[in-house]
């Protein structure tokens, strides 16, 4: 009996402007609306539209068909703003009853990593946010990126969440398969489902590539695949970004005509089912995972290199988290939503240098030329948000002054 | 395979890059097993201090391999020269020679100022100078480098009868700021026209070819420059700065071509945000004056310091102590200095309009006439020291790629190329 678990991440930051030197203390506009808009648009076209389509047909086609998305709030806030009717047609897909919704950050932030509170408030957020638009509460959770650990595993729990999503690394696994369910170590209620990656990636990223062996990926070929894990798996995890379908890989590589046989194909086999991940969390667990270092579902490394590599990126985040105390307490919610804009795990994948001579993957849709350019808009944009908590203080002093005055 | 190679004199005494471009192609094809025949204007006249800085040069000392015989023709020319800067040079020679010759210098009938009278007489001396001087030489190909070149370059693939590859470092349009002179326009325009074959610096020098000559693409390869990857000039020696400021450097020749006037409205801005900065310039050239003027009208001429023309060894010191190399070109078809700049660990603020910018990744970019943006990256390049280490290591680890023999294997490719289909004119 394999169950196969379909997740599907849907996010888009609000990119920054290309924000000088010349504009701090002048121009509160940090982000690039415009090219915001075009872009979701763009892809809203591409993928959103038709893929959600799809999924509707193939839902109400298979009966056993089920797969998870997890949006992230400033996702859903430019849907509602800019593109509605895509917010429409992922209603109605979650209007099935077989589309289940995961929590994440509201802001897809790496805030577990640099404040609690700043993360259980953005839960919160983005909790709310799903019950306000889809009216149902999730009880899986998945973090930016796929970022866990053991305490994070713990966390969540706490949290009252049921499972929890991994990457299912060779280095943490060795030689065990991620086509079981775990239990994270020092935990005794939450589960983690590990992403089978090979297989997920095989979609994601090998699809329409000539020179893997595999090309060209079949439906039939891969239903192949998921019933060779019949009788040493009892789950197989494909994780992976939306956008994989007609972005990442574009229309004419065949993936819509692949996503729509695939249903049929892997349920051909009588052993096989769909399951959506609270069901699949209701496995029990074959052995605790023990995640002592961050992992993450990026790049080669697995770790949060791609956000936190190096100085550029470690300096960013700190003086974005340093700010929070006095970011809260001016009570100025325009100023907390921009701060919290700035925590989109995207700006600081922006400023990732590991691959950038070679032009890699990072690239996508980054709106900067350099990782430099983009730290440099950055922090000009942090020391206009130090400007306005400065100012913000002052008035603050010269109205208690003023006060006392009265009083006196 | 034997090439003939027109090209310029090596550094150290050079103005420009063009010296340093000839001698790392001759120096990485005959690494390759190609034996290169360079013929190397070179004026023999008298040996005056101030003029060997500019112009001539005796002893060669750079090491070549065997395959490499060189010939000198004598001539006053240099590389960018334009017809004011010849008559000047034409009439210090001139005055010296005088000196030097005998004080009756104008009754001496054996003495012969050879030297053309302008600079089109002078091509057209080296033309015919040149084309007697390689009458006896056996080459397969000939391969000449930039405008004052290419009638020589002609002229021998007329007599010889073997196919002409001429290499184009910048065109008249850059090198003017789209004013070019009508003769010398014409002159770079046959040569490309009529060669067999076209190399070009970068992409962004291919595109002007194309934009201002309209040769077919075909015709033209793109060749990047490298660097000697073993010369690596950033030992760990500290070259301490006298100035207790920061130092953004300027370096190169101070023409319309190099930007320099955004420069200095860049250094103004810059001042505005971070005033413990110095601003040097290294280099001569007929804006030198306009730039001391507008600074000095800003009221920043303190902030600057003029260095006049460096020699190689006193240029890598100035890179070590500077900051920040900034390269505002207008129009830098390629752009070597700022490679240098790299081996000497100096991280590089370039212009968007040049072929460098085309290869190095790690680098600040800008649109020469974006002064603002020069400025954002000046100010904050200063201010972050994590941003400032992380361009300085990256750029100096990426820097360490080039190498001279992947832009001379590519020449190679091209030799190989032409000489294959190679016909001869049809008569």
């Amino acid at each position: 009996m394999v169950k196969v678990c379909m997740y599907f991440q849907v996010h888009q930051p609000y990119r920054m402007r290309k924000y000088n030197i010349f504009d701090v203390g002048n121009n509160q506009n940090y982000f690039d609306e415009k090219k915001n808009v075009e872009i979701l648009k763009k892809i809203s076209k591409k993928c959103y539209l038709p893929t959600n389509a799809l999924l509707l047909k193939l839902l109400n086609k298979h009966e056993k068909f089920k797969v998870a998305f997890s949006f992230s709030g400033v996702f859903l806030e430019q849907l509602e703003q800019y593109e509605p009717k895509v917010l429409e047609s992922f209603m109605s897909l979650v209007n099935t009853g077989k589309v289940e919704l995961l929590s994440e950050t509201y802001y897809h932030s790496l805030a577990y990593l640099y404040s609690k509170r700043e993360f259980k408030e953005q839960v919160d957020m983005h909790r709310n946010k799903i019950r306000e638009l889809f009216g149902v509460s999730p009880t899986v959770f998945r973090n930016t990126e796929l970022i866990y650990n053991n305490d994070m595993a713990k966390y969540v729990e706490n949290l009252g969440y049921k499972a929890i999503l991994s990457e299912g690394a060779d280095h943490i696994l060795g030689w065990r398969s991620p086509n079981f369910v775990y239990r994270p170590i020092g935990c005794n209620k939450i589960k983690v489902l590990m992403k089978n990656y090979r297989l997920s990636d095989d979609i994601a990223f090998r699809f329409s590539d000539r020179k893997w062996k595999g090309w060209p990926l079949t439906a039939e070929k891969f239903a192949g695949w998921i019933n060779n894990i019949n009788g040493n798996g009892e789950c197989v995890n494909l994780f992976m970004d939306y956008e994989t379908f007609g972005e990442h890989q574009w229309k004419d590589t065949g993936i819509f005509e692949f996503l729509g046989r695939l249903p049929e194909e892997i349920l051909k086999h009588p052993d096989n089912e769909f399951m959506m991940p609270l069901e699949i969390a209701k496995l029990n667990a074959r052995d605790m995972i023990d995640v002592h270092e961050v992992l993450s579902w990026a790049d080669i490394e697995r770790d949060l290199s791609a956000w936190m590599g190096n100085r550029m990126q470690q300096s960013a985040l700190k003086r974005l988290y340093e700010l929070e105390n006095d970011v809260k307490e001016s009570g100025d919610l325009r100023l907390i939503e921009n701060w919290r804009r700035l925590q989109t795990s995207d700006h600081f994948y922006y400023m990732c240098t590991k691959w950038f001579a070679d032009g890699d993957v990072h690239k996508y849709f980054n709106p900067y030329d350099s990782p430099y350019d983009s730290f440099i808009a950055f922090v000009n944009i942090i020391n206009d948000l130090v400007l306005r908590l400065k100012k913000l203080k002052e008035n603050k002093w010269i109205k208690v002054k003023q006060r006392g005055a009265k009083v006196a | 395979m034997k090439v003939l190679m027109l090209g310029w004199e090596f550094p150290p005494y050079k103005s420009g890059g063009l010296g340093t471009a000839c001698k790392d192609l001759t120096k990485g094809l005959s690494n390759n097993g190609v034996d290169v025949t360079f013929v190397m204007p070179h004026h023999s006249g008298v040996d005056d201090r101030e003029f060997v800085r500019v112009i001539g040069t005796k002893g060669m000392k750079i090491k070549m391999g065997k395959q490499v015989g060189i010939k000198k023709v004598n001539t006053i020319l240099t590389p960018y020269m334009t017809s004011k800067s010849y008559k000047d040079s034409h009439k210090k020679i001139y005055e010296i020679d005088k000196k030097e010759v005998s004080v009756e210098f104008d009754k001496n009938p054996n003495y012969d100022f050879i030297y053309g009278k302008d600079l089109f007489s002078e091509v057209h001396r080296y033309t015919k100078a040149v084309e007697e001087l390689v009458r006896s030489e056996e080459f397969d190909i000939i391969h000449a480098h930039d405008w004052m070149t290419y009638k020589a370059g002609l002229v021998i693939r007329k007599v010889s009868g073997k196919p002409l590859v001429i290499h184009i470092h910048s065109t008249e349009y850059d090198r003017t700021a789209d004013h070019p002179n009508q003769r010398i326009e014409e002159i770079e325009r046959s040569g490309l026209e009529n060669a067999d074959h076209i190399i070009a610096n970068s992409n962004f020098t291919k595109n002007n070819v194309l934009r201002h000559y309209g040769i077919s693409p075909e015709k033209i390869s793109v060749v990047h420059w490298g660097i000697e990857p073993e010369k690596s000039y950033c030992d760990d020696v500290k070259f301490k700065s006298p100035f207790e400021e920061k130092i953004v450097m300027f370096l190169g020749r101070i023409t319309i071509q190099k930007g320099p006037d955004y420069f200095v409205e860049a250094a103004n801005k810059v001042l505005l945000f971070y005033p413990k900065v110095k601003f040097v310039v290294v280099g001569t050239g007929d804006m030198m004056q306009r730039m001391i003027d507008r600074a000095d009208e800003l009221g920043i001429l303190d902030k600057f310091v003029f260095t006049g023309f460096l020699k190689e060894e006193a240029v890598n010191k100035a890179f070590k102590m500077a900051d920040i190399y900034v390269m505002p070109s207008v129009s830098e078809p390629f752009g070597l200095v700022a490679l240098e700049a790299l081996k000497n660990k100096t991280p590089i603020i370039i212009s968007k309009q040049s072929g460098v910018s085309e290869v190095v990744k790690h680098a600040l970019k800008v649109d020469f006439w974006d002064i603002n943006e020069m400025t954002n990256k000046i100010v904050n390049l200063l201010e972050h020291k994590e941003l400032y280490q992380e361009l300085q290591e990256n750029s100096y680890e990426e820097v360490k790629k080039f190498n001279l023999d992947e832009p001379a294997m590519k020449c190679k490719d091209v030799y190989e190329k032409i000489l294959k289909t190679y016909k001869g004119d049809i008569k």
